[in-house]
């Protein structure tokens, strides 16, 4: 049993760890490593533009690799990180970041899903106010005597039944 | 027996909310998947309107002098195409760039992106080398400048160094009259 544990837990830990490999290759090291750490901060937030859902860090498609190395120029060049993401986002367009920006055209990213829940909430709320019954709403009339016949019969039944 | 209904039934329209919103979401997400003319790798380009970036380097061709940014922008409209020898929808497009620039009589400037010098030449030999100059982008740092994410790309820049136009893949030929369109527009 312990070792069927044991396989479970090392599959899970596989399966979890996901694609841990960069695709930086060793000789992109920068040769100060000040720059080498700014450099694969920004290497995650830029997305690879032709594999959609990967950073340059993780892919190791050709453009990913000029990209790093466009990075890496600007950072010999003198840039900030800012500096550095703009004079990407000027080529390649806010898509290029992995962190979308706040602008018209994410607005529908940014807003619709707690437009989503609030309309979600509003639902539910008039939905609950709808199906209470308020008391002065309650049927009020006397009962017919026809309820009243049924009533008793009932009651008489109910009797009948707990005293055999 | 029969049972008396005490509880007023719950109104239905506002589980319609959530159900109309998911509903919205799927048909939006349907529709740009099945959207028949819909390139998902395509990507505007933000360097519409904006000076060319720079095509300076040596040339593919042994013996041509170095290309210059002088080349582009100067005294009319250039398409600035980018390819290599490895690009099969390069090749699709070949013949309709040859045609613009010995038919039309428009300039054109390649960017071989990281090519064997010796394959891109090839390439020229092969089907005819329809270029006024090509610039050998050994490293990419040319294409990336320009913010090229697949080949080929093609820009239209005007007579003042301003990009205007960016296709994206091949040139085919029953796009060529639009792009002529535009080429002329710059002019």
């Amino acid at each position: 049993m312990i070792r069927r544990a044991t396989l479970l837990g090392a599959a899970l830990a596989v399966l979890l760890a996901g694609p841990a490999a960069a695709a930086v290759m060793p000789g992109e090291a920068m040769e100060d490593p000040a720059l080498e750490a700014r450099a694969r901060g920004l290497y995650q937030e830029l997305r690879c533009v032709v594999c959609q859902n990967q950073s340059i860090y993780d892919s190791d498609a050709e453009i990913a690799a000029d990209l790093r190395a466009l990075v890496r120029e600007r950072l010999r060049a003198g840039d900030t990180d800012p500096e550095v993401r703009d004079y990407i986002v000027a080529r390649y367009g806010t898509y290029v970041l992995l962190d979308p920006p706040m602008e018209p055209l994410t607005y529908a990213l940014w807003f619709g899903p707690p437009a989503l829940l609030v309309a979600g909430v509003v639902a539910i709320a008039v939905w609950r106010r709808r199906a209470a019954v308020p008391l002065d709403e309650a049927p009020d009339a006397p009962l017919s005597d026809e309820e009243r016949v049924r009533l008793a019969a009932l009651v008489d039944e109910g009797d009948g039944e707990q005293r055999a | 027996m029969e049972t008396v209904e005490t509880k007023r039934r719950r109104p239905l329209w506002p589980v319609a909310i959530p159900l109309a919103a998911f509903g919205g979401v799927v048909g939006f997400l349907a529709y740009m998947l099945l959207l028949d003319d819909r390139d998902p790798t395509y990507l505007p380009s933000p360097l519409i309107g904006k000076p060319a970036p720079s095509v300076a380097g040596p040339s593919l061709l042994e013996g041509a002098g170095d290309v210059t940014d002088g080349m582009v922008g100067a005294g009319g409209p250039v398409l600035v195409n980018f390819f290599a020898s490895w690009c099969l929808p390069c090749r699709v497009e070949h013949p309709v760039l040859t045609e613009i620039a010995r038919e039309a009589g428009v300039t054109l400037i390649g960017v071989n992106y990281k090519d064997a010098p010796d394959a891109g030449r090839a390439f020229l030999d092969e089907l005819g080398n329809p270029y006024a100059a090509i610039v050998a982008d050994q490293t990419g740092a040319i294409s990336v400048n320009w913010g090229v994410t697949g080949l080929p790309e093609t820009f239209v820049v005007d007579a003042d160094g301003t990009i205007v136009y960016r296709h994206f893949g091949p040139i085919l030929p029953e796009q060529r009259d639009e792009l002529m369109a535009i080429v002329e527009g710059a002019s």
